[in-house]
Order: structure tokens, then C-alpha cells, then sequence
């Protein structure tokens, strides 16, 4: 029983991981119909900037401040590697979806080389607070601390994107945006301001989840973003292209999957699990895989 | 019999004399500074030459999906690796003579290529791209972590060396496998030829086009789209196996998310729905991949800042750049661009 | 008369086809100015290559402002109304956030909305999408109106609509008109001879007449000739 919980608590903690890396990519999605393969770079960037940032402030500061000041360090980075990337390199080429997509695969491979080039292919290890590394007894199980951070995170984040799209003027622009973004223009809005914006929030949103992504895995490496972002494309995906609340589901289900045949099946099963359910929900219900938000 | 025109002359001839040239080169012994490692015929070139020939093939097979097809696959490395790793293994662990082994690889490949094109074409456009490329991925995850030792992990599934000729095998006999892998090329080449002239082709063509408007003139657009990855997957499977051939074995590499993406960057590089931009994508892209390596040991980046020679000691980084440029001011590609060029020069 | 909108050779290209060859007309900067002709001669073009939502060349001013070169949103917001075919209004959101997102109520024609909309305040919490036909069109019409403008674009606003519809449709843009001068595609004619005070007829992207409103109207070989039709279409307005 308390080792059915661990996994749980575990599998809904890495679903919130993979929440906080698909809901940017979905929001450019449903918005901009713009697949950004250049998120796994955004998300690299956020963890490399997190990793410097904490390795440069002096060791007198406690580690968890040490992250604080880390995490607003890799927002910051995140949103202007997402706003310049849009404003360079996406905006030329307005809807040439296909051309967009490649300018953001030849940048992955490029990011992900440089990084590699200055800061070496092998894992570098992060300095985790005591927070991130502490458990916590509940129901007679151990549970790490950090899962908790993560969920944590995830949901305030998921909140505060829906309280963003329903509340804000900003949200307003982006709902209508989605359905129908030539109207948007048709009624005297600047929508590429908004799409630059948009790309900004998502740049912030994929740092984050590259700085929680090294303090899960313990360190940073070139390869991090690219295989996050894997499961964040198979996340949006199942939670329908765009949605915000089926990548929510969606993330925690690939979590709790992922997690629950890793320990019941063979170790392993659970990255293929995953790619499988993501087959099952193909064949079962294409038809829900259509553009929607909140 | 009719005479043919300069233009047909042209369109065969100049192929055949490439050809011609190419399966000439063992023979050659001079040497080209800075190009090619040591003579031209030496075993370095050669397999250099091979491994570049093979890519050639690869692009030819993905650009049967993007370019005929404008399928957006990011799994077109699954086949290359399915085709590659189900020749090793069936050589080394079932021990199955080498037509056997090869008939297995291909007819598995084609079979992957039916069950995951099948599956991933229920969505189109961008959904389809995402999911081929969680497809790939499950290759990878498996190959990596080498269910009862049979794909070798991260190291890699040796060829069985005793079960191919072994003309294929050892330094000396590097031409041959330069041959095998020219010769694999040829047979890509004009496989996708004829392809394209068909009805198949043209039934692709009208997909890429406007999809919408090809389903209207009674074309099932799904059956098209997966006879293109039957086909393409089949071919890539092929270039699979001469890979294993031509390297020695099988490399998780070939599973790699990076892999699956240079595909598509070679395609684009060499121009999109074009025979010759595919074959030039391929074999210029693994050239560089491997040339550049070299320019950042040598030094050539010695007189560059550190974390400048650092970044352009990546090859990635320059190929992943250089690639961005292209996509924007040379849509068409190197081929798009050089006949632009020549039809300028032309005019004027 | 001063001219509220001057198109001077407009042209349009779309791939392959050349849809606006050369279009040229003012709108006067009072009262609707009609613009008529036969299905896909290119008047739906016309309005957007005025917004700029149809790639276009030559000059398009708006009081005397070449807007050409301009964005669609800065022409928009510079001062012309927009109502398309087919409503488009946004079916995921509310009434009230359609509107919304105009922007805020400022406009003098902002009373004209609560005024001939009543229907539309009550069902301010109502998603656009399970509105009927007639009610979206209001809606359309209501969130142009929001603002002010110094032209309306308005693009076969009955199309589809059961004639009462049509008629308070009429109602509304001849009330608007009073104060905001309106180009409006239609092809009910007794519509348009009731509230359009002149015309221009398209023919294969190209102006082939301009004149009064009733006289073409009135004129059936005229009609019969420039938009194959007479005045067949009985009692709707």
C-alpha cells in the first residue's frame, strides 16, 4: 500500500513535470498553429541559466535562496529567448507552418550543440535545497518532498493560465485568437503582439520546467530538453492539441502510467507504455484531437 | 526507332556518366588535399564516400514522405534503424544466413511501417509529426536499454562477421562496400524515379498539393499517404541494412531524435521533391557531419575565443544554423538555388 | 461631396487569378453606398482589400490616408467597421466577450447598440455559437458599432435570414447610417433600394457602373444586364 502511494505521489509529480513542459507548446499550438520544436532548446536554456546562476552566487547563500534567485534568473531567460525567437525567427515566416517548424528544428539541433560545446555532453549535477531532497511521512510511506514542489507548481501555474485566458483582456485576445485568428485582426487588434507575448509566457513556462526537470533528475545535461519535450508532445497530443485542460489530464495520466508499469511491469515498460497509450488514444478517438482552450 | 532528344540524353546520360564516374573511383589513386582523407581509393576515402552514398539513399527514402508527399514525419528513422538492427540480430542472435537475414529486415521494416503509418495517419499536418516522433522514440527506448541483450544498448549490435561475404568485411575491402552502397543508392534512385512517374506518384503529388482537392477527385488520401511510408520506410529499411553492411553493425544513433531530425535537414537542404536535392542533401549533410568533426580538431578555430571555438567545434551547431539560413533564403533548397543560378546565368 | 474612401486601381492576385483588375470608386461620406454585381466578381475582395485581408496594390485612401501599405489592425482601428459575410463571430465566447473585445463601450454609437440590441443584453452570458443566425448577425453588427468609426464595411448582412430578420437588419443600418456612411454588399435588391442612396456594380473585377441607387434599381434592363437579375425578390424589406 505505501509503496502504491510512492508511485502514485511520484507518477503525479512527474505528470505535473511534464504539465509545466506541454502547456507552453500548447498555447503556442492553439494560438499560432506553430509546432516549436525549439521548446526542448527553451527548456535546456532555463536549466543552464538556473544551474549558472546557483553555481555563480556565493556559497554563503543558503541553497534553497541560492534556487529563488536561480528560478527568477531562468523566467527571465526563458521569456526573452521565447520572445526573441518569435520576433526573429518565427514572425518572417507567418503562416508557413511548415517552414516555421523547420526554422525551430534546425535551432533545436543548433542549441543543443552549442550548449554542448561550451558546457561539455556530460551531466553536470545540480545543488538541490533541502526541500527538494527531504521526505515526508504520510500514510505510512516516505514520500520525497519535491513531488510535492512539483505538484505544487504545476497547479498554480494551471490555475493561473485558466484565470489568465477567462479573466484577463490578454486571455480574451488569445481565446478568439484560436478560433479565428484573421477576425481577431478584422476587429483592430495587433495579434502578432499578442503571438510574441504568448511566445514570451511560453519561453518562461518551458525555463521553469527545464529548472524543476534538473532538480528532479539531479543535474543538467545538453540531451534534458529534447527528451522532456518528447513527452510533452506526446502529452499534447493525447489532451488535444491545444487544450489547456486535456494537457493537464493528459500530463498526469502519462505520468501515473509511466510510473505505475515501471514498477509493476518490467523497469522500462513505462517509456513504451506511454508511446502505447498514446497509439490506444489514436485509434480510439481522432476525432477529439481538434484545437480548443481552457 | 526515334532519335532521342537532347533533353532525354541529357536526363539518362549525364546519371549514367555520374555513375559511371563514381564506380570509377576505387580505381583512382590521387589524393585531394583537404577533402578527402588521404588517396581517393585508400580505405579512409572510400568508407568515407560509402557512409555518404548511404545518407544519399536515406534522404531519397524520407524525401518520399516530405517531398512527394508533404508527410511531416519525425519517425523515418524507425524504419532506417529497424531495418539496420533487425539484420544484425537476426545474423548474430538467430543465426539466419544473410538473403534470409536481409528478406527478414525488409519484410519486417515494411510490416513496422503498415502498423505505425497506419496508426499515426488517424491525425494529420502537425499532430502527425508529434506522434512519428513518439514512435521513434519507443525504438530508441527499447534499443537503449537492449531487452535480453540482443540490440547491445548503448554500445552498439556488431555485424556477425562470419556470416557475410567477406569481400564486405575488413580495411582492404573497403571498395566493395563502397560499391554495395553505390549500388544502393542507383537502385533508390531509380526506384523513386519510377515512383514518381506512376500513378502512386502522381495520386502523392496531388495529396501534397491540396489534400482537400485530392480527396474530392476520389483519391483515398489515407491509402496514398500510407503507400508512401510503406514505400519510404521499405526503402530506408534497405539503407538500414547496407548501413549495417557498409559499417560494421548496428548504431543507437540510428534511433536518435537528432538522427530522425537530420533526415529532414538533409531533404530541406538539398531541396524538397527533388531526386537529385535529396541524394545531394544526403551526401553533402553526413560529409559535413564528418568533415566538420575533423575542421574542430585540427585547429581551424584555434585564432576564436574560447566559448566561440567551443560552439563551432559542434557540427550540429553549424549544420542546425546553416539549415535555418537555407529555410529562409533558399526555400528550395541547394538544388532550387543552383538551378536558379544557372537559369540566371543563362538569360543574361 | 466629400469622399469618405477612394479606391484608385485596385488590384488583387491571388496564386494564379487576378480577382480585382484595376477597381476604382469612392464612397460618399454620407448615406450607404451599395456594392452590387453577380456572385464572384470580386466584392467580397473589394472589402478586403480594403482591410488589407486580400494581398492588393495600387491606393486605397481613407480621408485622404493612403492605408495601402498599412496593417489590417491600424486600418481597423484607424477607423473602419468591419461586418463579414457569414457573421464570423467568435462561437466559443460569450455575447458579452465579443463584444468586450472591441474594447470598451466609448462610442456615441454605443447607446444605438443597447438600443437596438435589447435582445442581445439579455443574453450577455449566452455563447455566440448557440445563437441563431439573425442574433449573430446582431452580434456583429453590435461589436462595430461599439466603436467609432468613419466607414462600415458590411458584407451581405442577410444573407440567409428569414425576412423579418431582414427587415430589422435594415432597420438597424439604415438608423447607423445616419450618422456613419456604410459600404454594403448585397444582393437583395428591395433592400437595397430602400436604404442605399448610391451604387456600384462589379462586373469581372472591374467597375462597370456608378450612379443613384433607385434609378438602377428601377431600371430593369439595367439590372437584367449588370447583375442578371430584376427585381424578383418581392416584399423583403
Amino acid at each position: 500500500m505505501s509503496t502504491f502511494l510512492l508511485i502514485v505521489v511520484t507518477g503525479l509529480g512527474l505528470g505535473a513535470l511534464y504539465f509545466l513542459a506541454a502547456s507552453g507548446l500548447s498555447l503556442i499550438y492553439g494560438l499560432m498553429g506553430v509546432l516549436n520544436f525549439a521548446h526542448g532548446a527553451f527548456m535546456t536554456a532555463g536549466a543552464y541559466a538556473a544551474w549558472v546562476t546557483m553555481t555563480r552566487l556565493p556559497s554563503s547563500m543558503g541553497v534553497g535562496l541560492r534556487l529563488l534567485v536561480a528560478v527568477v534568473v531562468a523566467l527571465l531567460v526563458g521569456a526573452i529567448v521565447g520572445v526573441v525567437v518569435e520576433v526573429v525567427l518565427i514572425r518572417p515566416l507567418y503562416r508557413h507552418h511548415i517552414q516555421q517548424v523547420l526554422v525551430t528544428v534546425g535551432l533545436s539541433l543548433a542549441a543543443v550543440a552549442a550548449v554542448q560545446g561550451i558546457w561539455g555532453a556530460d551531466p553536470r549535477a545540480v545543488a538541490r535545497p533541502e526541500v527538494m531532497t527531504g521526505t515526508v511521512g504520510l500514510l505510512g510511506a516516505r514520500i520525497p518532498v519535491d513531488r510535492f514542489v512539483y505538484l505544487a507548481v504545476a497547479l498554480a501555474l494551471f490555475g493561473g493560465l485558466l484565470a489568465l485566458l477567462r479573466y484577463t483582456r490578454l486571455g480574451l485576445v488569445i481565446r478568439a485568437g484560436v478560433e479565428n485568428r484573421t477576425m481577431v485582426e478584422a476587429l483592430g487588434i495587433d495579434v502578432q503582439r499578442t503571438f510574441t507575448i504568448v511566445f514570451g509566457l511560453g519561453g518562461a513556462v518551458a525555463a521553469l520546467a527545464g529548472v524543476l526537470f534538473s532538480q528532479y533528475a539531479g543535474s543538467v545535461s545538453p540531451g534534458q530538453g529534447g527528451s522532456l519535450l518528447i513527452y510533452a508532445f506526446i502529452v499534447v497530443v493525447i489532451g488535444g492539441m491545444g487544450s489547456l485542460t486535456g494537457t493537464a489530464v493528459a500530463a498526469f495520466a502519462v505520468g501515473l502510467v509511466q510510473q505505475l508499469a515501471n514498477y509493476y511491469a518490467v523497469s522500462g515498460v513505462g517509456d513504451l507504455s506511454v508511446v502505447l497509450l498514446l497509439a490506444l488514444v489514436l485509434l480510439a478517438r481522432p476525432s477529439s484531437l481538434k484545437g480548443a482552450t481552457a | 526507332m526515334t532519335r532521342p532528344t537532347p533533353a532525354t540524353l541529357l536526363r539518362v546520360g549525364l546519371p549514367l556518366l555520374l555513375l559511371a564516374v563514381l564506380a570509377y573511383l576505387p580505381y583512382v589513386p590521387a589524393s585531394i588535399p583537404g577533402l578527402l582523407p588521404g588517396r581517393i581509393n585508400g580505405p579512409g576515402s572510400m568508407q568515407l564516400l560509402a557512409t555518404c552514398l548511404v545518407f544519399a539513399g536515406f534522404a531519397l527514402s524520407y524525401d518520399v514522405l516530405f517531398g512527394r508527399t508533404g508527410l511531416l514525419s519525425f519517425g523515418h528513422a524507425l524504419f532506417v534503424a529497424a531495418g539496420s538492427y533487425l539484420l544484425t540480430v537476426s545474423l548474430s542472435t538467430w543465426s539466419l544466413p544473410l538473403p534470409v537475414a536481409i528478406l527478414a529486415a525488409l519484410g519486417g521494416t515494411t510490416m513496422l511501417a503498415l502498423v505505425v503509418g497506419g496508426v499515426a495517419l488517424r491525425v494529420g499536418g502537425i499532430a502527425f509529426a508529434m506522434v512519428t516522433l513518439a514512435f521513434a522514440q519507443a525504438a530508441s527506448i527499447i534499443v537503449l536499454r537492449d531487452p535480453g541483450g540482443v540490440t547491445g544498448g548503448e554500445e552498439g549490435k556488431a555485424l556477425n562477421r562470419d556470416a557475410v561475404p567477406s569481400i564486405l568485411v575488413g580495411v582492404q575491402n573497403a571498395p566493395y562496400r563502397y560499391w554495395l552502397a553505390l549500388a544502393f543508392v542507383t537502385v533508390a534512385f531509380v526506384l523513386v524515379r519510377l515512383l514518381v512517374r506512376s500513378r502512386a506518384g502522381h495520386a502523392m503529388a496531388a495529396v501534397r498539393e491540396n489534400e482537400g482537392r485530392a480527396a474530392v477527385l476520389g483519391l483515398t488520401t489515407y491509402r496514398v499517404k500510407l503507400l508512401a511510408i510503406v514505400v519510404g520506410s521499405f526503402l530506408g529499411g534497405l539503407g538500414g541494412v547496407v548501413h549495417a553492411l557498409v559499417l560494421g553493425g548496428s548504431s543507437p544513433s540510428l534511433t536518435s531524435a537528432e538522427f530522425t531530425l537530420s533526415l529532414l535537414v538533409m531533404v530541406v537542404l538539398g531541396g524538397a521533391g527533388s531526386t537529385w536535392g535529396a541524394v545531394l542533401g544526403g551526401f553533402l549533410y553526413h560529409y559535413a557531419d564528418a568533415r566538420l568533426v575533423e575542421a574542430g580538431g585540427s585547429g581551424v578555430f584555434d585564432v576564436l575565443p574560447d566559448t566561440l571555438r567551443a560552439v563551432l567545434s559542434q557540427p550540429l551547431f553549424i549544420l542546425g544554423a546553416f539549415f535555418v539560413v537555407v529555410v529562409y533564403f533558399a526555400p528550395s533548397g541547394l538544388t532550387g538555388l543552383g538551378g536558379r543560378l544557372i537559369r540566371k546565368t543563362g538569360a543574361s | 461631396m466629400s469622399s469618405v474612401l477612394v479606391l484608385d486601381d485596385v488590384h488583387v492576385r491571388y496564386g494564379g487569378s487576378h480577382v480585382l483588375q484595376g477597381v476604382s470608386f469612392e464612397v460618399p461620406a454620407t448615406g450607404v453606398t451599395a456594392l452590387l454585381g453577380r456572385n464572384g466578381v470580386g466584392k467580397t475582395t473589394t472589402l478586403k482589400a480594403v482591410l488589407g485581408l486580400a494581398p492588393r496594390t495600387g491606393s486605397v485612401l481613407l480621408r485622404e490616408r493612403d492605408i495601402v501599405r498599412e496593417p489590417t489592425h491600424r486600418i481597423v482601428a484607424g477607423g473602419i467597421g468591419y461586418v463579414p459575410e457569414d457573421r464570423e463571430v467568435f462561437g466559443g465566447l460569450t455575447v458579452e466577450e465579443n463584444l468586450r473585445l472591441v474594447g470598451p463601450a466609448e462610442g456615441a454609437d454605443a447607446a444605438i447598440v443597447r438600443e437596438l440590441f435589447p435582445d442581445l443584453v439579455q443574453r450577455r452570458t449566452q455563447r455566440a455559437g448557440t445563437l441563431s443566425g439573425g442574433q449573430q448577425q446582431m452580434v456583429a453588427l453590435a461589436r462595430v458599432l461599439l466603436r467609432e468609426n468613419d466607414l462600415l464595411l458590411v458584407d451581405e448582412p442577410t444573407k440567409g435570414l428569414a425576412p423579418k430578420l431582414v427587415t430589422e437588419v435594415a432597420d438597424v443600418l439604415a438608423r447607423v447610417a445616419e450618422s456613419t456612411p456604410v459600404l454594403l454588399v448585397e444582393q437583395n435588391l428591395p433592400l437595397v433600394r430602400r436604404i442605399a442612396d448610391t451604387v456600384v456594380v462589379l462586373d469581372a473585377g472591374r467597375v462597370v457602373h456608378r450612379g443613384d441607387a433607385r434609378e438602377l434599381v428601377e431600371d430593369q434592363a439595367l439590372t437584367q444586364e449588370l447583375l442578371g437579375v430584376s427585381m424578383r425578390r418581392e416584399g423583403a424589406a
